[in-house]
């Protein structure tokens, strides 16, 4: 029988990877993921897993492992933060590249410098184009739901390539929430058995993985695995809706909220959507036609399924938890608006860079959000496309 | 274990013929000797460097054993991962429990002493069943020759030139094999292609070893070094004859001197070799050949004192 317990973020993600089981961990400690190295460390300790945990000396050994546990046909698992997945950054795209699929739990926390240990998106934005699967979860309870999704999505024979979840520094990864959780059976049999691509440790078949390639073949590489990528977009729907049907908790590559009839429309990723989806209610209540869309899946980037979401939308606001630094707004934002203009869709489309470094977001700042997009749809027009939440200074 | 050599010569070549290497160079050479003598089901794991990007070039591989590359300064780290994997399954009966496979990551200097030192030593840290072969060629040989932590004094490379303000490499070079036995694995040597007998039997003992393997193996690289490429293995024997690359083990703590050559050749007889050294035998730099004579001499000196070789 599924239990409801309270845990944080990061319990819960060591929690699922207790039940997954999985034949290799190789992690590194970093605020604020700690907590799910140190509890996996002690379900270890008791004897409760039968993984080989590979306390390495930085991340960039711990996603090596991984990608040499992987590629030796294990069930590998990893998580980070920040500063450590940029240390991982060359072998994020080693790991899709060799077509390893494993699974990393991001904990979202700003780039160095200035330090700060808190919550934004640059650390997994810096990797968006590493050629992982990248998930981004709301709650507590997603972020469990998610981590044994993430196994089947990134070891389905159409997609195997290694797929990224990432919650939100200390909103989510330390605040305590009520958590239904699966039997263990129930996630075993989720999970089902790993049935490796590539196996270093089969003799019989020897192979070399990772060989030098060139120029003229390359390209063809780096398409099949977009390929790949673009295989992820359904397999996504796919792990998503069965294990809603186990579970009465259903996913997919977007979480639409009232947005049937909103006109005007906030989308954003992460735990921001919660407060979000308070503001949508307030609105509403208030008999303005409010809607949110958050984006689960931003690799890969689900372009048609947002463009037919937000079709026919008054306006629209776009919230980034990270700047693109040079470029025209955050990365969603840019994202969201080429493919509304890729699809031939018009409507204004407002850029918001919020929360960088952990600023929190509270219901009033959603409000003059929304404020603005109300504005921009009865001007049909963008004032800015680029704006601040909060930041002191600008106006 | 004596090495049987009638008994390996029938078992064929582990590395195929038709790699991408230069005539002449130590590398393959090395992994040969090193993948016959392992005598079980192994797997090989190369950084980045001029053995691995000539012996795996898509969509062909010379190598007849699982084969491995990820990055540059990783392969301890990756080996690290297989080796668990292989734990785990066996342990889930994935795989025979008595299923024994040598995991031997096969890196040059820069991927050993340098980039890929801080994974080599958590992995030893860690206490992997891995052996990592170091072929020191003293430069990044890959790149054309550049300087490495393996360099000795003196030497010109590509990025240490002999000129008016420098004559080569001011550094003297990392002790990397002691650096190693800091870290107590189960067995660390130094070795040479020149006297296989030694060095094959040196790697029979490290995949045999309960633990962390290390064996640093001097691998003299033609065209960084500067000698006729028929003289690889020749220059090899200088080395140690000079007291360059003392053949050595260490195991429980416990220094071996495999090899006191009964009269120790000048170093010079070695330098004179290779073009790289060419500037210390012009007038004027006479204290450079004094200078690593002098650190030859000293090292030398050390180890015969750890070995607890009789003077």
């Amino acid at each position: 029988m599924p239990r409801i317990v309270g845990l944080t973020g990061d319990g819960a993600a060591a929690e699922a990877m207790r039940q997954i089981d999985p034949d290799v961990v190789a992690a590194y400690p970093i605020t604020p993921q700690t907590e799910i190295v140190e509890r996996f460390a002690e379900f270890v300790a008791e004897g409760l897993v039968n993984t080989e945990f590979v306390a390495v000396e930085s991340e960039h050994s711990a996603l090596s492992a991984c990608c040499g546990a992987a590629a030796a046909g294990a069930r590998a698992i990893t998580c980070t933060s920040s500063q450590g997945l940029a240390l991982m950054h060359e072998i994020l795209y080693i790991a899709a590249g060799n077509r390893l699929p494993m699974v990393l739990t991001n904990v979202n926390r700003t780039l160095s410098a200035p330090l700060n240990i808190h919550c934004d998106h640059s650390d997994s934005m810096g990797s968006r184009d590493s050629g992982w699967i990248q998930l981004y979860c709301e709650n507590v309870q997603e972020v469990y739901d998610t981590v044994i999704q993430a196994v089947r999505i990134a070891e389905h024979p159409e997609v195997n390539l290694p797929v990224m979840l990432n919650l939100d520094g200390f909103v989510i990864s330390h605040s305590m929430q009520p958590v239904e959780l699966m039997d263990d059976a129930a996630v075993k049999e989720f999970v089902g058995p790993f049935r490796p691509v590539v196996d270093l440790l089969d003799f019989q078949n020897p192979i070399a993985l990772g060989a030098l390639v060139a120029p003229e073949f390359q390209f063809e590489h780096k398409y099949a695995q977009w390929r790949a990528m673009d295989s992820a977009r359904g397999v996504i729907g796919e792990v998503g809706r069965e294990f809603g049907e186990g579970t009465g908790r259903h996913y997919g590559l977007l979480d639409p909220y009232r947005l049937d009839d909103a006109a005007v429309v906030v989308v954003v990723m992460g735990s921001a959507a919660g407060t979000s989806r308070a503001v949508v209610d307030e609105l509403r209540s208030s008999g303005v036609r409010a809607g949110l869309l958050r984006v689960r899946a931003f690799r890969p980037f689900p372009a048609d399924e947002i463009t037919a979401a937000l079709e026919g939308r008054e306006a629209v606001a776009v919230l980034d938890r990270a700047g693109t630094q040079g470029g025209e707004g955050g990365p969603l934002f840019t994202e969201v608006r080429a493919a509304l203009y890729t699809r031939g869709v018009s409507l204004p489309v407002l850029g918001y860079i919020y929360g960088l470094g952990g600023r929190d977001v509270p219901p009033a700042s959603l409000r003059r959000v929304f404020e603005h997009v109300r504005r921009a749809a009865a001007t049909g027009k963008v004032d800015r496309a680029v704006n601040y939440l909060d930041l002191r200074g600008w106006k | 274990m004596a090495v049987n050599l009638k008994k390996l010569a029938g078992q064929g070549s582990p590395l195929a013929p038709g790699h991408r290497l230069c005539s002449g160079c130590a590398a393959p050479t090395v992994a040969k000797q090193a993948l016959l003598a392992a005598g079980k089901p192994a797997v090989v794991v190369q950084p980045t460097g001029c053995l691995e990007i000539s012996s795996v070039v898509f969509p062909y591989s010379a190598w007849r054993t699982p084969y491995y590359h990820n990055a540059f300064e990783n392969a301890a780290a990756v080996a690290s991962g297989i080796e668990a994997a292989l734990k785990a399954r066996r342990r889930r009966g994935d795989l025979p429990a008595d299923l024994d496979v040598a995991i031997i990551t096969i890196g040059g200097d820069g991927g050993t002493y340098d980039i890929g030192f801080q994974a080599l030593s958590g992995a030893l840290e860690r206490g992997h069943r891995i052996l990592h072969i170091c072929y020191d060629n003293g430069a990044y040989m890959n790149t054309g020759i550049q300087r490495s932590g393996a360099t000795p004094f003196g030497a010109w490379t590509t990025t240490s030139h002999v000129g008016q303000a420098l004559k080569g490499k001011p550094e003297r070079r990392k002790d990397l094999t002691a650096i190693v036995a800091g870290h107590n694995p189960a067995y660390v040597a130094q070795a040479s292609p020149h006297n296989f007998r030694d060095f094959m039997r040196k790697v029979k003992k490290a995949v045999d070893a309960d633990g962390p393997s290390f064996i640093n193996v001097i691998a003299p690289c033609w065209r960084g070094w500067r000698f006729p490429e028929e003289e690889t293995i020749e220059v090899a024997r200088l080395a140690v004859d000079t007291c360059y690359w003392p053949l050595l083990e260490v195991q429980d703590g416990k220094w071996t001197l495999n090899y006191v050559p009964r009269k120790k050749k000048p170093l010079a007889d070695w330098l004179r070799k290779q073009g790289r050294f060419s500037h210390f035998f012009e007038p004027g730099n006479e204290w450079m050949l004094e200078h690593l004579q002098a650190e030859v001499d000293r090292q030398w000196e050390e180890l015969l004192t750890r070995a607890g070789v009789e003077r």
